[in-house]
Parts: C-alpha cells; structure tokens; sequence
C-alpha cells in the first residue's frame, strides 16, 4: 500500500537506534587476566578479601564443574561456549583504600545510569514526581557501584548491600544460606557461578517487618568480553515482607556474552517475598548475531508454615533465555507463584517456565506463563508440578498462552506433572493464538499505527501478568513489550 | 467530503467493486442499501483503507486528498471512521484503554497534545451516559463477551468519542433492541451538522425513520445502480432488488 521500498529503509534505520540501551560507557577497567583457572579465581577471592572459607567453596565449584556437562534437555540451539576467552573480572578503577559512598562514585557511571531512567542519587529521587521511593543497588560489570537509601532502610532494620560487603559484615548469615537453596552441583551454570561470582545483592528483611520501599538491582554489563556472574541472596525473616526487582542491559556486541546468575530466596514463617525481573539484556541483531546468553539460576524455599514467595518475570532481551524460577514449598500452607511473560523477536530463543515442589500440606501453586513469539524465534515454556507423598491437599493451577506474529517462529509448551498424592488437585490448561488481520485492523480504524497495535494487542494478552508488577515498573515494562516487537509485522 | 471515481476493487484476484462511483458532499446523510454480498462492506472496507482490497482502478478523495495508497491510521486520524459491521474483539485491552489510546494516536498524528486524564474521563462519562452504557462495559476486554447489541453500542461510543468528520455506519443498527436503535440514532444526528457527513449502510427502512438520509442509493453488482431521495428506501422495502438484480 505504501512505498515499500521507502519503508525498508525507514525500518533498517529504526532498527538501529531502537535498543536505546546499548551505548557502551567508555572508563577505564581493573581486569583479571582473560581465561578461567584457579589462579583467577583467586584473585577474584582476593580481591573481596574474603575468608578462607568461601575460597574453598569456590574451587570446590571449579573442581566439579569442569566435569559437569552442559544442560542439554532444554530447546535450544547454543554454539559451544569457549569458557577461556572470557574475563571474569572486571571493574571500574578506583582508589581501594577510601571508602566509596555515593559521592565518590565516577560520574561517568552516574551518568550511564541516568541514562537507562535509573537515578542513583537520592536526593533526585526524593525531588521526583515519584511519591513511593526504590532503592537501587547498581551493578556494573562485576561489581557494586552503588547502593543507595542504606541509611534509611537501616532504621527499619533492613540489610541492603552488595554480597561482597554481606559476606565482611553478616558472614554467619551468608555462610548459613548461600547455596542452601541452589546447591554448587545443581547445573553447570549455576556451579560456574558459585566458582566466578564477583558481585550481586543481599537482603535481610527483619521478623515482622515491611520493607518501606520497593528494592532493586539494576545489572549493567559494560566490558567486552566479559561475563557477569552475580549472587543474590534474600532471606525474609517470620512475617516480614518484601518486594524486589532487578533490571538488565548491555550494550550492543557482536559476540554473545554469558551471564550466569543464581539468585536464592528463603522466606520464613509468614513471610513473604515478592521478586520481579524486567530483563532486557542485548537481544542479538535482526540476523542473530551478538547478544546476551542468560543462563539463570532462581530459586526460593517457603521454608516457614504460611509463606509465599512469588516470581513475575518480563523476558524481552537476551539471544537465549535459559530460565526457571522456581519455589520449594515445604512449609505448610505455603504458597507459591509464577508470572511469566517471555517475548521472543528475530532469532532469539527462549526456554524459560518454572518447577513448583509441593513438600507440605496444603500448599499451593499458580502458574501463568504467557510465550510471545515473532519473526524466526523460538520459545518454550517448560514447567515442572511435583507433588510428594506428605503433600496432603497441594493444589496447582498452570495456564499457558502462547501467542504468534507472523508465520515463521514456533511456540512449544512443556508440562511436566509428577503427582504421588491422591488428595492434591493439579489443573493444566494451555492455548496457541494468533494476532489477527481484524484485530490490526480494527486498531488502525481507529487512528492506532500498526507497531503501536501490535504492542496494545500483546500488553492485553499480557495483562494478567503485567499487573503483577510493582506500579512504578509496569509502565516501563508495557513501553518494552513495544520496542522489542518493533519491526515484527509489516 | 467523499468522492469515489469509478472504483475498481479485488480481493484475491476477484473483482468485487466494478467501477463505483459515489459522492458524500459534507454535512449530507447518504445512506446504501443492496443486497447481500453485493459489495457494501467492501466499500467501507476500502475507503477505511484494509489490506488485501486492492484498487485496480479509480480514485477515493476524502476532504480535497487522495487517500488511495494512505495506511488505515492516517485516513483515521483525518476524521474518517468506520463502524464496523462486526465488531472485534482484542482481549486484556479495556475499552478505556483502548479509546485513550486511539484518541491520543489521531491527536499525535494531527501535531495535537495528549488528552488531559481529566478531560478524557469527563467525556467518557458523558458519552457513555449519553448512550446508556453500563461503566462497567468500559472495564472489559475490548468487545470481549460482549452481546451483538453492546458491541455495536460500542462502536457508537467510539464514533462519539473519536468524533470524525466523516463516519461510515455499516450495519450498526443489526441487532439493535428498539430502544438501543433510538439511543444510538439521537447520537448520530446529536453529530449531525453541517460540517460532518454520514454514510449508512442498512438492510432496514427503519434505521432512516430515525437517521433521515439526504441521499439514498442502491449498490448491486459492485456499482451504484440507482441515487434517489429518502422515498427510494421506501420504494425499496416494498419491491426488494429484484429489478437491480435482474439488471446484470
Ligand atoms: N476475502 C474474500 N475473498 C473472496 N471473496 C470475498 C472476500 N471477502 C468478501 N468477498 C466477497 O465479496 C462479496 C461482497 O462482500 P461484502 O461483505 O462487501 O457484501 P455486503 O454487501 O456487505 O453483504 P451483507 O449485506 O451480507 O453484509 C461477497 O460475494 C463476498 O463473498
Ligand atoms: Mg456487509
């Protein structure tokens, strides 16, 4: 109907501009020596001066992963990963012996985080329009930049630091609960990460306290070549509440980079932890080229009677999503929750869904996993139900949509139950659709640009997921669903 | 307002309209009325601008422009609008939603502001008690369980709401209980003035009871057969097309 050709190159030039998160911060880096050896890994060790305790646990890992193989079960296709031509470590240059507060951060750090909408200094934030306030802890490449609002949530008694500092200032709780919940020998990636992590979050919400603001992490991979390895820990004390969310992006690479998190939650007697994930790590180019492996590891035990933990993720980023959140249900009563949307475009791939394990009584289980896919990507969503013998009266609820644009990607849902309780009730329900011609059209009848239609149409399958957000975030997360399916139809 | 010159139209290599030629001056009421499948929806279809209608042959003017090759959101945001003869359905997108969201894309393209939330809650309240419609419509999935009437309730919520220059109605009265087709008339002709223009596409004389058209004309075999007064759909509801069927 319009110029095509006009149009083409209309496009190629927005496809270049539209991961308006892939500028590269030019600073000057501390580097370990590229590879991975022991020696790197004690030279990351070292450089956390940590105890002699967490050294060992690390090569411990090394040891057993250079015999562990790789995961092979999931859908996807992934080039062989040459482990030795990454660096492990990298961080920006600073003077070691000052301590760093917020005001010695490099501006030009400061600056890259502006720039992606997440202020660092607080008083911004305080002068903002934002009436309820986010903590942000920003991680640039392997390390904590920046933490902000300590202060204050020290008053109602929250930890909120970097892993590196939990593990000098509160190392019994470290030691107790780091991979209680995600043991070294669970996968191969998640045992990479026990031997290489650099840097991630800790929390510790105290008995009966409400977190007084959301908290966050915001991951940043800068460096060429690098991977990023980050830790997070969250434990919610008896009856204490609190919600986190994480971002990510990297910039625009040719070649793909690793990132392979673990992140464990452990929540207490009545306690609840609600996470979010609005990951928009470097997709790759419209041929497939570069772009973020994202080999996560998200795990949570509801180890007190009455606690619930609940995941909602949004997954537009990453060439390849390898990723599970999933919740042990062993207190009774327990609950737990998985609300995923995973938005595939060009060549991505996505394997992504969740295990729920119901090991006490009455605990409960909800699932609802939405799969868009466009252009020539692919995307699974994979989800295991276990109901063990002592799980007297575990329910579980799955719901499964997958949504086409265009002719070209596939969707492919994975169930997996596993009932050895005759009294737990377990519901599966799962459906394929389509945007339609009539649909476009109804919405460009009505003044909607196609692009703009296609983003509206999916935000609506989404719903259900989306308003599981926190407020402040939903907004950022319906403008993403947009971007990432920018060229998708037309 | 509107002038189709001797339009050809195709859908999938079939020729559908053959040389249709039409003109809704502005401020004047058209309405078509022909039989089934001879054509109507793939006028309105055409003039709104859908993919895979190709115009062979012919132009379509709208307000002094040539809007053969515009995409359906520029004709929207010039003041054109269609209401659908079946209304779609686009789940998880509230009908508010979806109303704030066309109204600031036909702003946007026309160099305009956004509509103020305030302002946008104002009219749709207006609207919407104006047209009987129950708040709690505006809450649901676009369409979405909605009754054949309610739907096209909707569509005239839109029309009102989006309030175009030039609005084709292609069956908005099927379906329609009395008083819904009462409600919705007294909205078309509260839009009615001598700057807007309408063109109705109906099976039923008694739609034009309510909507009094200037103009009435017959469509068959892909063309205008014959252009007459109000007393032309009269003619009409007594006789049937049998004479303009026969014609071809
Ligand atoms: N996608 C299509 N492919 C082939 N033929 C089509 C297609 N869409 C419509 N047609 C045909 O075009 C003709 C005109 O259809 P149209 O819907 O415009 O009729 P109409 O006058 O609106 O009828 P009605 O009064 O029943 O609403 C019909 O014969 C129909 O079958
Ligand atoms: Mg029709």
């Amino acid at each position: 109907m319009s110029n095509r050709f006009a149009q083409e190159t209309l496009d190629t030039v927005k496809n270049l501009e539209k991961y308006d998160a892939g500028f590269v911060t030019d600073i000057e880096m501390e580097k370990a020596p590229k590879g991975l050896n022991e020696d790197i890994i004690r030279f990351i060790s070292a450089k956390k001066k940590e105890p002699e305790w967490l050294l060992e646990e690390r090569l411990k890992a090394y040891k057993h992963w250079q015999d562990m193989p790789e995961p092979n079960w999931a859908k996807l296709k992934i080039d062989p990963i040459d482990y030795n031509d990454a660096y492990y470590y990298a961080a920006p240059k600073r003077d070691e012996d000052k301590p760093e507060t917020l005001d010695d951060v490099d501006p030009k750090i400061l600056e890259t985080y502006e720039k992606l909408g997440i202020p660092l200094k607080e008083q911004e934030i305080l002068a903002g329009v934002k009436t309820r306030k986010v903590a942000v802890d920003a991680v640039f490449d392997s390390v904590s930049v920046a933490t902000t609002f300590r202060e204050e949530l020290k008053k109602a008694g929250v930890v909120f630091c970097s892993i590196s500092e939990a593990v000098q200032e509160y190392p019994d709780m470290v030691k107790k609960y780091l991979g209680s919940v995600v043991p070294m020998t669970d996968n191969k990636h998640a045992c990479l990460n026990a031997a290489v992590f650099t840097d991630g979050t800790f929390v510790y919400i105290p008995k009966g306290v409400r977190c007084p603001m959301e908290l966050s992490t915001y991951f940043r991979i800068n460096e060429a070549n690098t991977g990023q390895f980050e830790r997070t820990l969250i434990i919610a004390d008896e009856g204490s509440y609190v919600s986190y969310l994480e971002g990510c992006t990297a910039p625009m690479r040719d070649e793909n980079q690793l990132h392979a998190a673990v992140v464990e939650l452990i929540a207490l007697d009545d306690a609840e932890i609600k996470y979010s994930t609005v990951q928009n790590w470097y997709p790759g180019d419209e041929n497939g080229k570069g772009g973020i492996y994202n080999f996560v590891t998200k795990r949570g035990i509801c180890k007190g009677k009455n606690s619930k933990i609940s995941w909602t993720q949004v997954e537009t980023g990453s060439a390849i999503t390898w990723k599970y959140p999933s919740c042990i249900l062993a207190g009774e009563n327990s609950v737990g929750e998985f609300y995923s949307v995973a938005i595939t475009n060009n060549y991505q791939q996505a394997d992504t869904g969740t295990k729920m394990i119901h090991l006490g009584k009455n605990t409960k289980s909800r699932i609802i996993a939405k799969g868009i896919s466009a252009g020539k990507s692919d995307s699974t969503y994979r989800g295991l139900v276990r109901i063990s013998p002592k799980a007297v009266g575990a329910r579980n609820y799955t719901q499964c949509d997958s949504l086409l644009i265009g002719d070209q990607c596939g969707a492919h849902t994975v169930p997996y139950i596993e009932n050895k309780n005759m009294s737990a009730v377990v519901e599966h329900e799962a459906t394929t659709s389509k945007i339609s011609e009539d649909q476009l059209f109804y919405c460009q009848q009505r003044g909607i640009s196609e692009e703009d239609a296609v983003a509206l149409i999916v935000n609506g399958f989404c719903r259900e997921v989306m308003q599981h957000l926190p407020m402040e975030f939903a907004v950022e997360a319906q403008k993403l669903v947009g971007i990432s399916l920018e060229g998708s139809v037309g | 307002m509107l002038k189709i010159k001797n339009l050809h139209v195709e859908i999938d290599g079939k020729e559908i309209l053959k040389g249709l030629t039409l003109e809704v001056p502005k401020g004047e009421v058209h309405a078509i009325m022909g039989p089934n499948g001879s054509g109507k929806s793939t006028l309105s279809y055409v003039v709104a601008g859908r993919d895979g209608y190709e115009v062979t042959k012919g132009s379509i003017e709208f307000m002094g422009k040539d809007i053969t090759e515009m995409d359906p959101d520029e004709r929207a945001a010039l003041g054109l609008f269609l209401g659908f003869q079946y209304p779609v359905e686009i789940p998880g997108v509230t009908t508010t939603n979806f109303l704030k969201t066309a109204i600031n894309a036909q702003r946007k393209a026309r160099g305009e502001d956004d509509i103020s939330p305030v302002d946008f809650l104002k009219l749709q309240k207006a609207k919407t008690e104006q047209l009987g419609i129950v708040p709690d419509m505006l809450k649901r999935g676009v369409n979405v369980g909605f009754s054949g009437g309610e739907k096209k309730r909707n569509e005239v919520l839109q029309l009102s709401m989006l309030d175009p220059k030039f609005a084709i109605l292609d069956e908005t009265d099927s379906g329609l209980d009395i008083d819904a087709l009462k409600t919705v008339a007294e909205g078309v002709n509260a839009m009615r003035g001598s700057e807007k223009s309408f063109l109705v596409i109906t099976h039923y004389q008694r739609l034009l009871d309510y909507i009094k058209p200037d103009v009435v004309h017959v469509l068959a075999h892909g063309k205008i057969q014959k252009t007459g007064g109000p007393e032309l759909a009269h003619e009409l509801e007594e006789k049937g097309y049998e004479e303009y069927i026969n014609a071809a």
